[in-house]
Order: C-alpha cells, then structure tokens, then sequence
C-alpha cells in the first residue's frame, strides 16, 4: 500500500448557459443599410449590377434633393400623411372601442367576433372601389379605407390584451369596491396597454400599405400616386425615391410606438 | 360589526367544496381558517367577502360597520395584487379615490397608513423594485387605508420565505396590539395560525366541514415561537390534520 494515489484530473465545469438573450446594438441597424447601399452603389458602377434593375442610390439621393427643392416632396408627403393620420385615428381609436366592449361584455363578444373574423381576412384593397362609391372619389373613401384596415387587427389586439390583464387585480378592484368604470379605466386599460400597443405596431404597418393602395386610385398627390407614376413611367430613381419615403415613415412610425412603449410601460421588468 | 356565516354550503357543477359551515367571527379578534390544500378555506373566504354567491346558505353582516369605514369586508391576497404600474402610494391611493375624499384628506390617510406599515421611504417606488415581504406591507397598508370592519386574508404570508413570513407575523401582532382589528385568516401553515388566532377552525379535506374549533387564550403579543403551550396546540391541531391532508395530497385534482 505503498504506492501514491494519482491525483483525480481537475478541470472546470464546461459552461452551458448564456444566449437566447438578444440586446440592443445601437446604430447597428444602420450599418447594415448603409452597408448593402454601399454595395449596389459599387455594383451599378462596377456594371455587374445592370442598370435597368436597380438604380444607382447616389442617383436616388439627387432625386430627393431635386424634390425636395421644387417643393414637390412637401405636395406628396402632406397629403399622404394627413390621410394616413386621420385614416389610422378614426381606424384605432373605433378598434380599441370595440375590442374592449369584446373583452368585457358577454353579447359583444358573442354577436362581434365572428364578425371581426370575417372582416379579418377580406383584402381591404378590393374594396376600395366600394369605397369610392360610398364615400366619394374625394379623401373620405381614402380615409375609410385605411381606417377599416387598421380597424380589424386592433380589434383583435385588443381585445386579446383585454383577456389577458391579471384577473387577480380585477377581483382586487371589486373587493375595494371600485366602480365599473375605474375598474376598467385604471386596471384593465393600463393592464391591457402592452397588447394594444404592439397591435398597433402591425395596425400602422398596415394602415401605410393601404394609403399607398387608396393613392394609386384617384389621387393626384401623395406618396402611392408619385410611386405609380414613376412605375408607369419606369422612371426607376423616382419610383425608389417613393419606396424610401415609405421605408422611412415605417420606421418612424416604429420608433414612435417605440417611445410611447418605454414612455408608458416604464413599469414592465 | 360582526359576522355570521350560516349553514353554509357551496360546490361547483356537481363537486361539493364546502358542506354545512356555520362561523361566527366576533369583533376585534382573529379567526384562523386552517385546512389541508383544496379544502375551500380560500373560497370560504371569498364567499364571506361577498366575491362569490353561496350555493346554499347565507353570510350575515350583523350591525354596521364604524361610520369612517370605507370598505367593510377588504381582502389582503396571497399574491399582493398590487398594480404594477403604480408607485406604492398609488396603490393605496387606488382604493380611496372612488371616495368622496379630499385630495388633503386622501394624501393624509396614504402617509399614516404607509407610516404605520414602515413604508414612508418607499411611496415613490413600483412593485417590481420591492422585496415579496414589502409588496404584502403595501397590500397590508392598502387595506388599512380603508379603515375595514372585518379584514379577510387569504393566505397572506404563503407566497413568503420563512424570514420575511416572521417579520410579517411581529408587524401584524404589533399593529393588532396598537388597534385591534377583526380578521378571518385563511392559512394552510399551522404556527401561523397559532401565533395569529384568537380562534382557530380546522375545515376538513372536500367538501370543507368543521372539524373542530380551537380557542387560544393567550394575548397575541405574549406568543412567541418557544411557547410550550403553543406547541402542544399545534401538535393538536397537526393530529387533526395529518390524515386529511395526507387523503387530500392522494386526491387527483380534477376527478
């Protein structure tokens, strides 16, 4: 019994954890566009990017500075962003009200939902010459239309988010209580925000396709009637310098909610 | 104002949950519901809060409550309630603003009752920034703002680490010595229960019936965990239980 005993072999515990935690990179997103702009501008000018199929960015940026100088960007964007603001509000604010009489009372729920079900899946686009009998070729058909695309996934969202506030703090309210109305005002609304707020998100998105849409048709000025000129006209600068003002109020429109997000959901983990 | 629940029975679609109870909850003392898991005590107690509506039977509200009580019959749950988007003197300020109140007068109750529950320093901060033991003091406070008749607690203490659940117990002792209030306290944890109840009703497993009622005389400001007395009361109180909680455990849930 002589003979030493080895020494058991030590290392450390291999490490298993980490990840599926994705953070924020500031600016990063930013990069990634300027990177890919960066290389079709090499590749128009190189030639391995033919120019019938894309146009050269700088030549896009000219065109937006030649806009913006006749003052013709100002006579698109204003229009469009007016039918899209009023559009989006009477659309919202219609969506939020009858998702949370859906979320509350037993009839809406029942007499309402197949409703929003079959609205749902319609193409609002298809009905836009309905629209323009109904209301006119003027801005009231336009309006409609983005509000009734905006109208039926805020319906959904919300009231999803109705039916998911902690029905613990419900009965809380009631065991104090509380009136229906403050009930619903200061529990379930508050309760409900981050649904209806990430419903709005896919709601906004789509009230901007469908401004576009509602341009295309019987519309002098805006966003959607410069696009389609362009694309008759196969005028690919133009066509893109449209496409880009699209992209650019998506994102402000994201970041928007964004704001308003961190503004009134300071409260989340 | 007192309490009085009477012959009552509840069940849901074809389970019994709980057959024949009848309590009296007498003023300015601490009633102990006890019971192994799934007994009803829970429900009991929603039942004599009026969150419910009894199947058989009835829970009677004998004389009228004191005339600056707000909320007669104001819960304290197990898992605080709290809104989590408002500060925790907003969550007291919640239960007061229905009332027809000043702003003064209302500002005045939240800084007593949070003074009371040792929460000035915290009145600006969100649920999410406290501790489970300070969510239940302004659960606790919340309640308190209301001025109840009866508090009804439902396993306040259960969602707790024993620590904090020892604190909580010194802080309800202290504020019962200083204002003696009246309370049903539903628990499943026996040295509660003993520390707590001026009374202690043991329910058996479903349907929840009165096993036996146990009173305990000593002032709850003497009790502490060393108290011989205590022990044997919880030993009884544990041989009472101990089969019943052992056939509830064997239940299935949903059978």
């Amino acid at each position: 019994m002589t003979e030493a005993r080895a020494e058991p072999r030590k290392r450390p515990v291999p490490f298993r954890g980490g990840g599926f935690r994705p953070e924020t990179r500031r600016g990063l997103g930013a990069v990634v566009l300027i990177g890919l702009l960066l290389v079709i501008e090499w590749g128009v000018a190189a030639g391995w990017i033919s120019p019938l199929t894309l146009p050269r960015p700088s030549d896009v940026i000219a065109t937006f500075g030649a806009l913006h100088e006749t003052g013709m960007l100002y006579a698109h964007l204003f229009p469009s962003l007016s039918r899209l603001f009023m559009g989006a509000l009477i659309g919202v604010s219609a969506g939020i009200a009858v998702g949370f009489m859906i979320g509350l009372f037993t009839y809406a729920r029942a007499g309402l939902v197949p409703l929003v079900a079959a609205l749902f899946p319609v193409p609002k686009i298809a009905l836009l010459p309905l629209f323009v009998i109904w209301f006119g070729i003027d801005e009231a058909s336009k309006y409609a239309l983005i509000a009734f695309g905006t109208f039926t996934p805020t319906v959904v969202a919300t009231y999803g988010a109705v039916d998911n506030v902690d029905r613990t703090l419900i009965r809380m309210g009631q065991s104090f209580g509380l009136s229906w109305w403050s009930i619903t005002r200061k529990i379930v609304l508050p309760g409900a925000m981050p649904g209806i707020l990430s419903g709005l998100r896919i709601s906004l998105a789509i009230g901007i396709i469908l401004l576009v849409a509602a341009e295309m048709l019987g519309a002098t000025h805006g966003v959607g009637a410069y696009i389609l000129e362009a694309g008759s006209l196969y005028d690919l600068e133009r066509l893109f310098a449209g496409v880009t003002i699209l992209s650019v109020l998506g994102i402000i429109v994201s970041a928007g909610i964004g704001r308003i997000e961190r503004r009134l959901l300071r409260w989340r983990v | 104002m007192e309490l009085s629940v009477e012959r009552l029975s509840h069940g849901y679609g074809d389970v019994e949950v709980l057959s024949d109870i009848d309590l009296r909850i007498p003023q300015g003392r601490v009633l102990c519901i006890v019971g192994p898991s799934g007994c009803g005590k829970s429900t009991l107690l929603r039942l004599i809060g009026g969150l419910e509506r009894p199947g058989r039977g009835a829970v009677m509200q004998i004389g009228q409550p004191p005339a600056d009580c707000l909320n007669p019959l104001t819960f304290i749950f197990q898992d605080f309630a709290l809104l989590p988007w408002r500060s925790v003197a907003d969550n007291v300020s919640l239960v007061l603003e229905d009332h027809r109140l000043g702003r003064a007068a209302r500002a005045r109750i939240v800084a007593d009752v949070l003074a009371r529950t040792r929460l000035s320093d915290f009145a600006g901060a969100l649920p999410r920034q406290l501790s489970g033991g300070m969510k239940q003091r302004v659960a606790i406070a919340r309640a308190l703002a209301v001025n109840p008749a009866v508090m009804l607690m439902d396993e306040p203490l259960s969602a707790l680490d024993a620590q904090t659940r020892e604190l909580l117990i010194d802080d309800l002792i202290a504020l019962w010595t200083r204002q003696p209030f009246t309370a049903v306290y539903v628990t499943h944890n026996l040295s509660e229960a003993v520390r707590l109840g001026h009374e202690i009703v043991v329910l058996s497993r479903r349907p929840g019936r009165i096993r036996e009622s146990v009173t305990i005389d000593t002032p709850l400001a003497e009790r502490d965990m060393a108290d011989a007395e205590l022990e044997r009361r919880q030993k009884h109180l544990w041989a009472l239980m101990r089969d019943e909680a052992r056939a509830a455990d064997a239940e299935l849930i949903d059978d």
